[in-house]
Order: C-alpha cells, then structure tokens, then sequence
C-alpha cells in the first residue's frame, strides 16, 4: 500500500481526495482490505471509463448515495479503465466536472485479458461494472450492467451496519 | 369447421411464427454467441463503396479476421492502424481483414455510415468495412464491444471459428505490446496448427444496441 500511496498522486481539491494511478495488485490490496475476516463496512468498486456513455450516465446516482450515506459504514471506491496517459487530461477534470468526492484510481493495466477473470470469471469485459462486498453479511456480487441510485440503494440498504 | 382452419393458421400462427422468429433474432443474452469451434454464418454487408458484401465472394481466402469496430471508440482509434496492419500483412496471405460497424448511430453520430465512408477514405482502409444496421450479424457473432476479433476458418464444412477476443495485450501502447493475440493466431493457422490463446478477454466500448 506504501507504494500505491507514493505512485502519482494529484490534489483535486481540498474537500476530494487524491486520484491515482494504481497497478493490479494495488487493486487486490484494495479488495483485500474489504474483504478482511469480521469487516462490516460495505464496500462498492465501480470500474468505469470517462468514454464510456452509460458509466458517465450511472455515476451520479453512485456518488448521490454516496453523500446520502455519509458517516455511515459504507465505501465507494470509483475504478477508472481510462488510459494512462489520459490521466490529467482526461480524468482529473472529469472528477472535478462532476465534482466526484468519492476515491478515484486509474487502473494502468492494459492487458485486460491478464487480470479481468482476477476480478470475476464471469466478467466479458463490459463497463460499467461493480463489485458489493460486505464480508462481515457474507456478501460478495459482481454486477457487469448499468444501476441507477434506487437499484443499487436497494442492495446496499440491507447490508449497512447502524 | 374446415374451413375455419386456414384463417386461424394465417390469423393465430402465423404472427406466432412472426414473433418467434423475431425473438430469436433478438439480442442475445449473456454469454450466447459463437464459441471456439463453431460454424460461423456468412452475412450481406453493405460496404463504404456502396456495394453489397459476402464472405462467399473471397474464393482465394483461407479464412477471415472479422473485426467489429466503430468510428467514435477510444479503443478502436487506438487500434485502427494496428487493425490496418493485420489486413497489411494477412491479406495477401489468405486471411483478410472485414471491418464491421455495428453500433446503432442514432445513439453515436460519428458511427454514421456517411462518416464510416469518410473514415475509410482518409484513412486508406484497404478492406471492407460494412455496416450492420440490422445489429443482426454482431448479435449472430456475440460481438459485446469495439474492437471485438473473430479469426475464421474456411473449411471443407464451412467456416470455422478458431479465436475471439482482442487484438493484443496492449490497447494503449502499441510500443509496449508483448503478446499479438490475433497475429498469432492468424499465423499457426497458416502453419496448419490450432490456435494456442483461443480466446482473450478485452474492454471496449459495448456495442452500442438500438432500442428496438
């Protein structure tokens, strides 16, 4: 984790948190984390792409539940598949454009073919796609699709811990 | 009661017929499509030339790189050259390249066939590259995203699917590419052996289906 910290990193604004540009096993540190023994926060991974239609379209309603859950036990974290070399052009404004405050990461791994069954076997490859994982309700689903902020409220609600 | 036969053939059935058909040629569900090993269908394209397109009409191929691409991806910019560059150096060798641009452009203007014509012209594309507007072909393929390769075989029984997924491992750096998935392919089957990474996974930007 020491290295993903030290990795590129740029202040978006004050009240945001940094965006990086992370490798796969940073990711799996990530995923790790929220799945350790015991861990009752909720966690959502969102992998989309600044290019990607129905990701810009879903990602408001993920960010709206997002505040609509502050202070509680629950963690987005939002996976761009954005290039690389993309990353301050692209991505940086576009964090700030939607005014995302959720963690941002660029995953810069472009061979998909080596680390998308890591993430689920059933994944083809379509953006969006989200992971939910709350280890401590024994609840892990990979959804390849898009969600609006009700469906995914409607998975989440039951897991969060009061 | 006899006569009340045919009307209710024509009346009843035949729409079932109808809907049956067109459920079939629906979008398919997830993981349908064609696999390793399938006998892949011919189609009839309309090229950026105006012209009707079918695999049938390639006698002296040995096979087909079928890529379904677009216009306004990021990924399929990123490949373009290198899609232009199997076409380089396969086509003269039996398997050339056939760009398909599936995408509904109602939903992306820069897919529109005028602006696939006017793509192929400034960029010299030296294969078809047709149009499924009925999304009918990608839907046949299983095609989920751009670019998105099907490598075919021709064979005594038809045409053969040999590998599917992506270009190669590298979809932002063509530099920094170590393993050329479909180059590979193309060339053990040229030396008469089966292909040794079948299939790949890849992100694309999903077909872009029309609501109908």
């Amino acid at each position: 984790m020491i290295t993903a910290i030290a990795l590129v990193s740029f202040t978006v604004s004050p009240d945001m948190p940094q965006a990086k540009v992370i490798k796969f096993n940073q990711f799996q540190s990530l995923e790790k984390g929220a799945n350790t023994a015991g861990n009752d926060t909720t966690y959502i991974f969102n992998f989309f792409a600044t290019w990607c239609k129905p990701c810009v379209h879903e990602l408001p309603g993920f960010e709206k539940l997002s505040a609509e859950y502050k202070g509680q036990k629950v963690k987005f974290t939002f996976i761009s598949l954005d290039f690389a070399k993309d990353f301050q052009d692209k991505l940086i404004p576009f964090i700030k454009d939607k005014n995302i405050k959720s963690q941002v990461y660029l995953l810069d791994e472009p061979d998909y073919n080596s680390w998308l069954d890591k993430v689920d076997k059933s994944w083809g490859g379509s953006i969006p796609a989200s992971i939910v994982i709350n280890t401590k309700r024994h609840y892990y689903k990979f959804y390849e699709t898009e969600m609006s902020h009700d469906e995914l409220q409607t998975i989440i609600a039951p897991l969060i811990t009061q | 009661m006899k006569k009340l036969i045919k009307p209710i053939v024509s009346v009843v059935l035949l729409p079932l017929f109808v809907a049956l058909f067109m459920m079939s040629a629906k979008a398919p569900a997830d993981n349908t499509g064609y696999k390793i090993g399938d006998k892949a269908a011919d189609f009839k394209l309309k090229n950026v030339d105006g012209k009707m397109v079918s695999l049938n009409e390639f006698g002296s191929a040995k096979g087909f790189i079928i890529v379904f691409t677009c216009n306004h991806c990021p990924f399929a910019k990123a490949y373009e050259s290198r899609i232009m560059g199997l076409n380089a150096e396969f086509a003269s060798k039996g398997y050339p390249v056939i760009a398909i641009n599936p995408n509904d452009p109602t939903q992306v203007d820069e897919d529109s066939y005028n602006n696939m014509k006017s793509v192929a012209k400034t960029k010299g594309y030296k294969f078809p590259y047709l149009v499924d507007e009925t999304q009918e072909v990608a839907k046949e393929y299983g095609a989920a995203h751009t670019p998105h390769v099907f490598v075919l075989q021709k064979s005594n029984s038809g045409l053969v699917v040999k590998y599917i997924g992506a270009i190669d491992d590298n979809s932002a750096d063509e530099t920094k590419v170590t393993k050329h998935y479909v180059a590979d392919a193309v060339t053990e089957l040229l030396a008469g052996k089966e292909v040794s990474v079948a299939t790949t996974k890849a992100v694309g930007c999903g077909i872009k289906w029309s609501a109908k």
